[in-house]
């Protein structure tokens, strides 16, 4: 089998405060193939984001790679120069964002900031990236590209802006396009469409696709594979239909039962909303040697508190599996 | 912008008012002057002096002639110089025009600069340094500045010229050899002039880049791959600079009025001169026509930082008006 085009090894990230360092990562792994389609599912601050920008060298000024390595097509890039980064980023790594409102520059047409990553990675001349431009605005689907070419950012919608965002990141056809909650922002109706677009221009260049999310409904539109992610560690992963089916984390349960449509008989009526007691621990305490999903879990005992649960494959499940002390079995 | 500038106009208009109106109520007037460069006269000749110069007329008519002639761009004529005031003013306002602009241009971008580099490093040294200049231009009084500058820079290190705008010497030289002495004279006066409103853009510059420099586009510019320096200078810079143009507009007013100050420190032989000798003088039609044409710097001024703004920023542009 040939190496993966990613592979995430005991990634970690640590940040410099005031009172001290602080874990935010703790050793993340996972694997990435060409074209494949992976999904980061977790609370908000789970480390899903950070684990993104730690792929595109971009952490924060008081964060750094405290250990680990990203092999990127034989590369390791956490130790890659900064001028390196830059060549990968935008062209073989790029990467879209949850606020399409306000990640475009309000100063530049977006045909310029279409044209600047081309004239950037692929050497074009200013005319023919414009011209490259338009045929991307058409492949996202906006109407009379040529003539939006000039427009600025504010007279587009949230939705249209997506899409230039969208332009953006596939203009050099890179190998992974990192997709940060790219539809919370979104009325429901255009997250399908710009799912949809994702989906035919990821299969259609080989993209490979990472969709960051809280949302385990757009986990089954869009991933083949996802990654539950708790407090900077990796809880669960296996392929979605494996995990909706039969999670084994407590926790990737408690997510799942929050969605009620996607294991819902229909015909029976839910009287109240499921949802997970209590919230995500400090961020102080995500070093800890314990399983962090302990004080909110229903089968939490002393072993969980004690120790942190290794990662295990799920009885029975290749590509499955779970970091927990009781994980629920593979069948139930 | 045609509605702007209709507003300028009756901004205009209300300012010749305004200052005729202060001018009549102030005590005194050129009849006190010329008396008292006569060593005395008796009420005959006073009034005798007020009915020659159409003083003794209600206020109203005085007014009703005076704005009768500005529509025509008559502003009377100087009893103490005896000029005509627009010829005084024409002879005075390209000196304060260019002491104006060059400062306020000096202040945009050595500020802007200044600005920039020390948002990039919030805690450096010369984001510190930038901090205590700012503090200083702004506290130290213009005219203290520009002798300070004076002693330092023309007499003990004799670099610049003391004083005027040009070398009197090189009256029948090449037009590149006046020019060159002129931007030697002007570099001081600007420099002085420059230093509070330096001050005041290189800080607000400091702050609007560092709000900018969080923005989610400037992530999206890093995520392209654009290099450090493209990110700043090419995709921040000109979302900062809105608000340190706007301020340059409002503070126009200042520099025009900083610039009297100015000009007398450097004896520049421009309208602040002109507007101390006028006011000594009690002279009526020039301190208007100074007055009016102050105005009317300011309102070009702000109109020109309109302009700026929408060539800036296209969410201006799009506003209308």
């Amino acid at each position: 089998m040939a190496a993966p085009l990613l592979e995430v090894r005991d990634l970690g990230v640590r940040f410099t405060t005031r009172d001290g360092q602080v874990t935010v990562l703790d050793d993340v792994s996972f694997t990435l193939e060409r074209g494949e389609r992976i999904s980061f599912v977790g609370e908000s601050g789970c480390g899903k984001s950070m684990t993104a920008l730690a792929l595109m060298g971009l952490l924060p000024a008081m964060g750094q790679v405290s250990g680990g390595m990203i092999n990127f097509k034989g590369e390791d890039l956490v130790t890659a120069s900064e001028s390196r980064m830059r060549q990968i980023r935008g062209n073989e790594i790029s990467m879209i964002f949850q606020e399409p409102m306000t990640s475009l520059n309000p100063v530049f047409t977006i045909g310029r900031q279409i044209a600047e990553v081309l004239q950037l990675h692929r050497g074009l001349d200013r005319r023919a990236a414009l011209a490259r431009a338009i045929d991307l605005l058409e492949a996202v689907r906006i109407p009379n590209a040529a003539a939006r070419i000039d427009d600025y950012p504010h007279q587009l919608s949230g939705g249209q802006r997506q899409r230039v965002m969208i332009a953006i990141a596939l203009a050099c056809e890179p190998e992974i396009l990192i997709a940060d909650e790219p539809t919370t922002a979104l009325d429901v109706t255009v997250q399908a469409e710009i799912f949809a677009l994702l989906r035919d221009l990821g299969a259609k260049l080989e993209t490979a696709i990472i969709l960051i999310t809280h949302d385990m409904g757009a986990v089954a539109q869009m991933a083949e594979r996802m990654l539950v992610m708790y407090a900077g560690r990796r809880v669960e992963e296996g392929r979605v239909a494996d995990i909706i089916k039969a999670s084994a984390h407590p926790y990737t349960r408690g997510l799942i039962s929050c969605v009620p449509h996607i294991t819902a008989d229909a015909t029976r009526r839910l009287d109240r909303l499921p949802e997970i007691d209590g919230i995500v621990p400090p961020i102080t305490s995500f070093g800890r040697d314990a399983c962090l999903f302990a004080p909110r879990c229903g089968r939490a005992s002393e072993a969980c508190h004690g120790g942190r649960p290794a990662q295990a494959e799920v009885a029975g499940h290749k590509a499955h599996s779970v970091a927990c002390w009781h994980p629920h079995d593979g069948g139930a | 912008m045609a509605v702007r500038a209709g507003y300028a106009l009756a901004l205009l208009l209300a300012v010749v008012v305004l200052n005729f109106t202060l001018i009549h109520i102030a005590p005194g007037d050129i009849a006190d002057t010329i008396a008292g460069d006569m060593g005395g006269a008796t009420e005959e000749v006073m009034a005798q002096i007020r009915a020659d110069y159409g003083l003794d007329k209600s206020f109203a008519v005085q007014l009703g002639i005076y704005l009768g002639n500005v529509v025509r761009l008559d502003f009377g004529y100087s009893f103490f110089f005896n000029t005509p005031v627009t010829s005084l003013i024409a002879e005075r306002l390209p000196a304060t025009l260019l002491l104006v602009f060059t400062a306020q241009i000096f202040a945009l971008v050595i500020g802007v600069i200044l600005g920039v580099i020390s948002a990039r490093r919030p805690d450096g040294l010369l984001s510190h340094f930038v901090t205590l200049l700012a503090l200083f231009g702004y506290s130290a009084p213009v005219f203290w500045t520009g002798i300070m500058l004076l002693i330092g820079l023309s007499l003990m290190l004799p670099l610049f010229p003391v004083a005027g705008m040009i070398d009197v010497t090189l009256i029948d030289a090449p037009l590149w050899r006046q020019y060159l002495s002129v931007a030697h004279h002007l570099f001081l006066p600007a420099l002085t002039l420059a230093s509070i409103f330096l001050a005041l853009y290189s800080r607000l510059c400091r702050a609007s880049m560092l709000e900018v420099l969080g923005a989610d586009y400037i992530r999206t510019a890093r995520a392209k791959g654009l290099s450090e320096r493209d990110t700043v200078y090419r995709h921040a810079l000109k979302n900062s600079l809105g608000p340190v143009v706007t301020l340059a507009g409002l503070q126009f007013s200042a520099v025009v009025s900083g610039a009297v100050l100015v000009e007398t420190v450097f004896s520049w032989p421009g309208l602040g001169t002109l507007a101390l000798q006028s006011i000594l003088a009690r002279d009526t039609p020039t301190i208007l026509g100074i007055l009016f044409f102050s105005a009317l710097v300011v309102i070009v001024g702000n109109l020109l930082t309109d302009l700026v703004l929408r060539l800036i920023d296209p969410r201006i542009r799009a506003g209308g008006g």
